[in-house]
């Protein structure tokens, strides 16, 4: 009925079809599972269910006085000046990492409160604050 | 005081040299003269003049720290050392962006001298397109963010450069990259002309190939000089982060990758005349928005110097003025390809370029997809997500092996057709072997096991063809550099996953850690103070199995404007591995963050990279 050609074309076009259609499936499929959600400390008291595998971020104000700094961990305290949670981590600290200064920890939750962090986000200069951080804190304020 | 006014008016002047151009240039295209007029040359240098003063009086305010200029008031202090001063001219957004149009006009002058050859209205269109790309951007500078103003009253002090930018490699970076992304807008420009003119033919590929490749050696040295900064100035001994702000600048390179592989098919064959076009008018978008991006404030980052919407609305609109006047162009001139005469066969060099494209196309896909689709989000949704290395790490990987096999037995084909049955058996051999060998190779590490072979073989196979090319005695140089450069690349940094080690402590001085057979002491720490910082600089002492001691010297800097800490890692550079050692404070100035790597192959992937641009700088200078 049609040419050998016409055939070749339409085998080799919808060659590409589900070329393009895997790369978008494979793309979207592995969006959804390496999304990290930004999350502030209010808003884990108030999450439903807690899925300790998912990778999240919490940000907020490191509260005063609540460092402690161990031989290979640092435990805190990250406030958004409503609710709190406690946060572990091992490994390298960023210059500006101090108490009463805003920061974002990634990583994952334990329960409600206890949060264990694997990444801590370094931040530029002083005044810088993570926009995410001032939103954070403007909603509760 | 003068030298604002000087930069200022000069800046007004070469505006105003943009709009006549626009005009005379058409003029000249109505009236078509023979040969190009004189007078184009002599307005073009005219202008390429009055920005090079006004950029100039620029770098002198900030030599003299004139703080009557609110751009060196805003980023420049009297202590600052002189050679900072210089480059802190283009370390904020009013200067990078008078940079960005220095390298526009500078091209354009270039473009015209260098191609002499040229029909006399493809040159006079190239420089009309080009002037709407100048005159936008000088708008822009004069508009919304005018490196010229004044400040009453004049300040005692400048506000100081951000001192993480207070280094030697972010000096180059800027202007380098900025070659690469400039030199796209040159290609944009000479793409339209040629559309309108309806010569997009072989001779026109030839003449471009050079721009095309100028613009990709920059652009591949700008990024290495970005990754190398970031390597050992942010302190996490990565080099790569896939970070918003490094995949605008990768995005662009992509494309032009796939560009510079076109346009040989292009030239050889005639053929492809649509994608060459869209893919240089794809190029010179991503370089604009890429711009947007990073200067709207939208992506934090080192680079967003100030978070002034007007600036990325303004951005946005000329981006999307001239990606519709591109697209309506070349809705109107493009010319019916006749397919008919000229066949294209599967196996041929063409498909084997044009397989390239396709990867290219899908890698460029997946970093868009990750770098946009959290923007989208919060703008939809205001959901506030990041994407991070696993998702492009997951995506790209795995297509590597396929991109690398490709890469070694494309180039090989011959042009038009070749057939299957010179299809080697050695080669399918040669392939088994280097499976096996990187299989050996990686066989102690942990997981994934079989794929990271595939990857790594892949990548011997690629190296082991391009050697056997080189000993042959028809080849093409500049091909073969850069794709050993690549295999080479792509091995390092394999290795270097694979085998890099890190530990990180709190430590006091004093004390002695073992980790992994590694004795690490942290002997002392002493203080210095330098004209704008003061510098703690720690001594740490490590001692291997046998007994070969390591001194390292990493710093920790306190500047006083603004104040900032920053680490200064150490590192310790061989051919076989890197020693990274860097130190964060803590409470007080007792106890210290230690983070301490060895990084195998670290400098083969700056090497690999140098290699691969040489293949660019090669190619160039061929015949």
């Amino acid at each position: 009925m049609y040419g050998k050609k016409v055939k070749l074309r339409l085998l080799f076009l919808s060659f590409i079809f589900l070329i393009v259609c895997l790369s978008v499936f494979l793309i979207l499929k592995s969006l959804e599972e390496n999304v990290v959600y930004f999350i502030s400390p209010t808003e884990i008291k108030n999450l439903s269910e807690i899925d300790n595998k998912k990778r999240i971020r919490v940000g907020g104000m490191v509260k005063e006085e609540t460092i402690q700094l161990e031989q290979n961990k640092v435990t805190f305290v990250i406030t958004d000046f409503k609710n709190e949670i406690n946060v572990t981590y091992s490994g390298a600290i960023p210059n500006l990492f101090s108490e009463g200064k805003g920061v974002v920890a990634e990583g994952f939750l334990n329960d409600r409160s206890f949060f264990n962090a694997k990444k801590i986000l370094a931040k530029h200069d002083e005044n810088y604050m993570p926009p995410e951080v001032k939103e954070a804190l403007e909603k509760n304020k | 005081m003068t030298s604002t006014y000087l930069g200022y008016y000069s800046l007004i002047f070469g505006f105003i040299l943009s709009i006549i151009l626009l005009f005379y240039s058409i003029f000249c295209l109505k009236y078509n003269n023979k040969n190009i007029s004189q007078n184009i040359y002599s307005i073009l240098f005219l202008q390429f003049f009055t920005v090079v003063i006004s950029f100039i009086s620029l770098v002198y305010s900030f030599v003299v720290s004139d703080f009557s200029n609110e751009t060196v008031y805003n980023n420049s202090h009297t202590t600052k050392p002189l050679f900072y001063k210089i480059t802190g001219t283009w370390g904020n957004h009013e200067g990078s962006l008078l940079l960005w149009l220095l390298v526009l006009t500078l091209f354009i002058f270039l473009f015209i001298i260098f191609s002499k050859k040229q029909p006399t209205k493809y040159k006079l269109l190239s420089v009309f397109f080009q002037q709407i790309i100048i005159s936008g951007f000088f708008l822009f500078l004069l508009l919304t963010s005018n490196p010229f103003n004044f400040l009453f009253p004049v300040p005692n002090e400048g506000l100081g450069l951000n001192p993480i930018l207070q280094d030697p490699a972010l000096a180059i970076h800027p202007p380098i990259l900025y070659l690469g992304y400039v030199g796209s807008s040159i290609i944009f420009s000479a793409s339209l002309a040629s559309l309108v003119q309806n010569n997009i033919n072989s001779e026109w590929a030839k003449h471009i190939k050079k721009w095309i490749q100028t613009a990709w050696i920059f652009l591949t040295l700008g990024i290495l000089l970005g990754s190398i900064w970031a390597y050992y100035e942010l302190g996490w001994g990565g080099f790569w982060f896939w970070d918003p702000v490094e995949n605008v600048s990768l995005m662009p390179w992509l494309c032009l990758t796939a560009l510079l592989h076109t346009v040989k098919v292009l030239e050889k064959r005639d053929l492809l005349k649509s994608w060459t076009l869209i893919l240089s008018i794809a190029t010179f978008s991503l370089s604009m928005s890429g711009t947007f991006l990073v200067r709207s404030g939208i992506l934090n980052s080192v680079h967003t110097f100030a978070n002034d919407p007007e600036r990325g609305v303004f951005i946005l609109i000329f981006l999307f003025f001239l990606i519709i006047l591109s697209l309506l162009l070349f809705f109107i001139y493009q010319d019916k390809e006749d397919i008919s005469q000229k066949k294209f066969f599967i196996i041929s060099k063409e498909t084997s370029i044009l397989i390239n494209n396709w990867f290219m196309m899908y890698f460029l896909s997946v970093v868009l997809i990750g770098t946009t689709y959290p923007i989208f989000l919060e703008v939809l949704i205001n959901e506030k997500i990041s994407i991070g290395p696993p998702f492009f790490n997951k995506l790209i990987i795995p297509f590597l092996a396929f991109f690398l096999i490709f890469m070694a037995v494309g180039p090989k084909l011959s042009w038009i057709r070749d057939n299957y049955k010179k299809i080697k058996y050695s080669r399918i051999v040669l392939f088994c072997l280097c499976i096996l060998l990187s299989f050996y190779l990686i066989k102690n590490t942990s997981s994934e096991i079989l794929f990271t072979s595939i990857i790594g073989g892949a990548a011997l196979f690629l190296m082991f063809m391009t050697v056997n090319e080189f000993l042959q005695k028809n080849y093409n140089v500049s091909q073969i550099i850069s794709h050993f450069g690549f295999s080479l690349f792509v091995l390092s940094i394999l290795f270097n996953s694979l085998f890099s080690t890190e530990f990180s402590l709190n430590m006091k001085i004093g004390q002695e850690t073992t980790y992994k057979k590694e004795k690490i002491k942290f002997l002392n720490i002493k203080t210095y103070d330098n004209e704008n910082y003061k510098s703690l600089i720690a001594n740490f002492e490590i001692i291997d199995e046998k007994n070969n001691i390591i001194s390292l010297y990493p710093e920790i800097r306190i500047y006083n404007q603004p104040n900032i800490l920053t680490s200064e890692a150490d590192i310790i550079s061989t051919i076989f591995f890197d020693k990274f050692i860097v130190i964060n404070l803590l409470k007080g100035e007792k106890i210290f963050n230690v983070r301490y790597q060895t990084k195998p192959f670290m400098i083969w992937i700056w090497i690999s990279t140098c290699l691969i641009s040489i293949g660019g700088i090669l190619g160039i200078f061929k015949r």
